[in-house]
């Protein structure tokens, strides 16, 4: 009776595993165990909004190893959940998973902070803005993963956007061309990436490779030989004004990190789900997906394959250029030698965590800033503590992933593969 | 066909078709644009070009005095300085170039093994550094006889970053994630490991280096000696370098277990079909590809009297991926394009000194792997014919060389 079943189907095939309850099991025992019952002693005091702000709200304080315990077994019981989700053959909602990180986060924070404050605004505010660049990055790898081409130049884009808005902003005092500037030498750059890729059927990861060595080696020496010499004019354009939104921003806690931000912010947010909303429901998107997963077949249907690809990866280009500009005119002022430092294979990290979706990497993108921020501040309230292994967290949450532990994530069928029209 | 000329002709094609006029080229337009940057951003130059029409020669100029100047003081830096005081002095450049070319070869070896199996291992870094870890350990924490001590100390770079590819390659081989995320996540996290042992007294840390990362000196019994005596700083890193280059050349060359890895890379499915074990060849790779990089690793963990830190990985994983490129991951190859990247960071502070930023170096180094990532780029750019099918050339070599011409 082979013809009942289903030939190539979804709930058959796909058995959902017991990897996401055990790792989240595992993960609540030691949350349990570190940060509660053999965790600091000591009250952390959580501040949930700030002097400045319109409503204030009561500070939480908590014994830490207290808040470790009560963490550690509600993190559990989403576990146990978890796993009788799995019993059933479904999938652990990514709401559930969302709520348990939190968790995780808190008593994490808790821990930093014994006898200590967390200050809960400027830790999530900071967290945002460090990770809007690896966030456009990582939307520039999904544009252009989707549609079949590896990008390993988002570092190179982030750089290039970085040096430019700097510079260009700078010299015509004007931001809004700065950051075009930004845009569009990014943009330029992916169109070499592109046309390696797609008309000279070259190696795309060395491609990427050699983009950005040649970038890094290009801002390297133009910041040696000139902004260094001549920084004042050249080097010093400020950076945006931060924008209020009206009542928005006074909506407590999420109002001072969500609508209290530079314009890079804002474009971040507004872009992710835009890209969302194009990606996966508008016919453009469906073509780039088609194009991503069976090239052949897209060609079939006359869908022009190269055309596709090219203007996809251009335009991710674009994006990263503008989370370049957000490193420099959006956050830190000026331009530093290799100041996107690795972001760019970050958000490479981060699209393949959030499975070469726009939001679920955007997410992805947040944990890698919250990790940086983290860092830096976990340093400041206790300072004996290896924060090395803070850092290291995220790079291994993404090994995790990319084996398949949580969750297989399935790169686009034809990435990285060339089309000849034959 | 049969007419000496129109063979001569075909031969002709070949070369130019041939990678290494390829090579030989792109090298060529890498310097080329390098130039250009270094003429771009000279004041003179730029100042000349305001009245261009009425003096071209000030501008012109100001470019030709730039260019030579700059890659003048490259040679000089790099290969023979004939405005030292004496010979010894003189000759330094060279040795200095052969000292900071030697971790690329090596390391340049072990990418390149990569690539002829059809892996891009972007890992050398976190390799490197988990050769260092490994190496400093030996050289710092165990007492042993001079000699054995370093060759305990270099073998346990080797096995340390053999231990970081086998990683990679089982994770590949078990589950098929991507090579290329595996290594860059562990590139990350080899970093911070290796900056967390740093800061730890009880692990690598050197006593008097109060908070900041840094590890005790390698033993004097394991570090490795000075080649030439104390007026250069060359060590038997070169030698261990060469002996990799020759252990690669043989392996992939004339063993078994080579021809079984350029198998793989050729056709995984064609490898599959003639019973070759893909998945445990791709674990294979990786871990003999990071073993070469080992190398590397204990070469920067035992080539210096001062301890290590965070940066002493100095980017030569990176580094090596353009060396692999460059050398067409062939040993001859890696061998030359290791010492010409060696030669610009042994040539960079002679740059540094008449002023022009070494950095463009970087510019060169990008452009010539760049144009060697395309080849036909270079053929567009050259009007190069393309790959031949005939072997015309290997009839005239057989020729020429007796062995009754190529098949």
């Amino acid at each position: 009776m082979s013809w009942l079943k289903p030939v190539s189907g979804i709930n058959s095939e796909e058995r959902v595993g017991f990897k996401s309850p055990i790792v989240m099991g595992v993960l609540a025992l030691v949350v349990l165990y570190f940060f509660g019952i053999a965790g600091r002693s000591g009250q952390t005091v959580f501040e949930l909004t700030r002097k400045q702000d319109l409503i204030q709200l009561p500070v939480f304080e908590i014994a830490s190893a207290q808040l470790g315990v009560i963490t550690g077994v509600i993190m559990l019981l989403v576990a146990v959940v978890s796993l009788l989700l799995s019993l059933r053959n479904s999938k652990t909602p990514i709401w559930l998973v969302s709520i348990y990180g939190l968790l995780g986060v808190t008593a994490l924070l808790g821990w930093l902070a014994a006898d200590n404050t967390v200050p809960v605004v400027f830790i999530a505010g900071t967290a945002l803005v460090l990770a809007v660049p690896i966030m456009l990055g990582a939307m520039a790898g999904v544009m252009s993963e989707r549609s079949g081409i590896t990008n390993i130049a988002i570092e190179g884009q982030l750089l290039t956007g970085a040096f430019m808005a700097a510079v260009v902003s700078s010299i015509t005092d004007n931001f809004a061309l700065g950051i075009f500037a930004a845009m569009f030498t990014a943009a330029l750059m992916s169109m070499v990436l592109a046309v390696f890729a797609i008309k000279f059927l070259a190696q795309q990861i060395i491609v990427g490779v050699v983009l950005n060595v040649l970038v890094i080696g290009i801002t390297n020496f133009l910041y040696q030989q000139w902004l260094t010499e001549d920084g004042e004019n050249v080097n010093f354009p400020g950076t945006l004004d931060i924008i209020k939104i009206p009542f928005l921003s006074d909506i407590p806690i999420l109002g001072p990190v969500l609508f209290e931000n530079r314009i890079t912010v804002f474009a971040a947010l507004l872009i992710v789900p835009l890209l969302w909303f194009v990606l996966f429901k508008t016919k453009l998107g469906l073509r780039a997906r088609a194009v991503g997963e069976h090239p052949l077949a897209a060609d079939t249907v006359g869908i022009n394959v190269s055309r596709t690809r090219f203007w996809w990866v251009t335009i991710g280009g674009a994006i990263a250029g503008l989370g370049g500009a957000a490193l420099t005119v959006g956050n830190a002022g000026a331009f530093g030698r290799e100041m996107s430092g690795g972001f760019g294979f970050i958000a490479l990290a981060v699209v393949i965590l959030g499975r070469w979706h726009p939001i679920s990497a955007a997410l992805a993108a947040l944990l890698f800033g919250f990790s940086i921020i983290l860092r830096v501040w976990a340093n400041q309230v206790s300072p004996g503590i290896p924060t090395d292994f803070i850092t290291m967290v995220p790079y291994i949450v993404t090994i995790i992933a990319v084996v398949g532990f949580v969750g297989q994530s399935r790169p686009p069928k034809s990435l990285a593969i060339p089309y000849m029209k034959g | 066909m049969s007419s000496p000329e129109a063979r001569f002709n075909q031969a002709i094609k070949e070369i130019l078709a041939g990678g290494l006029t390829r090579t030989v080229l792109s090298v060529i337009l890498g310097f080329l644009v390098g130039a250009l940057f270094m003429i771009g951003s000279n004041k003179e130059f730029l100042e000349g070009l305001t009245y261009f029409f009425s003096r071209p020669q000030d501008s012109l100029g100001a470019a030709w005095t730039v260019v030579s100047d700059g890659y003048g003081a490259l040679f000089r830096g790099s290969i023979f300085n004939a405005e030292a005081e004496d010979l010894i002095k003189a000759f330094r450049p060279l040795t200095e170039t052969l000292r900071l070319g030697a971790p690329l070869i090596a390391a340049g070896l072990g990418i390149g093994l990569a690539f002829r199996v059809g892996l891009f291992n972007i890992g050398g870094t976190g390799q490197l550094i988990f050769g260092m870890i490994f190496s400093t350990w030996v050289a710092t924490r165990i007492e042993l006889p001079i000699v054995l001590h370093m060759i305990v100390a270099l073998i346990a770079g080797i096995l340390g970053a053999c231990l970081l590819g086998a990683l990679v390659g089982f994770l590949k081989a078990r589950t098929g994630a991507h090579e290329v995320i595996l290594t860059i996540m562990l590139n990350y996290i080899a970093i911070y490991f290796f900056s967390f042992l740093m800061r730890d007294p009880a692990l690598l840390q050197e006593e008097r280096a109060s908070g900041n990362p840094k590890a005790d000196p390698a033993a004097v019994t394991a570090q490795f000696p000075k080649l030439f005596g104390d007026e250069y700083s060359l060590h038997w890193g070169l030698v261990f370098s060469i002996a990799a280059v020759i252990v690669y050349w043989w392996l992939m060359e004339r063993s078994t277990i080579g021809y079984r890895l350029r198998m793989v890379g050729f056709n995984p499915d064609a490898a599959k079909t003639a019973g070759i074990n893909v998945n445990r060849t791709y674990v294979l790779a990786m871990a003999l590809s990071a073993a070469f990089v080992g190398v590397a690793g204990a070469n920067q963990a035992l080539g210096t009297a001062i301890g290590v830190t965070p940066s002493s990985h100095a980017g030569i994983g990176f580094d090596a991926i353009t060396v692999a490129l460059l050398g067409g991951s062939s040993a001859p190859g890696i061998l030359l394009a290791g010492l010409l990247f060696g030669a610009f960071k042994a040539g960079a502070p002679a740059m540094q000194v008449i002023g022009v930023s070494p950095e463009v170096l970087g510019i060169v180094q990008g452009a010539i792997v760049l144009f060697i990532a395309a080849p036909p780029l270079i053929r567009a750019i050259f009007g190069l014919p393309k790959p031949q099918t005939t072997n015309a050339l290997g009839a005239i070599r057989g020729r020429v060389f007796g062995k009754g011409g190529a098949k």
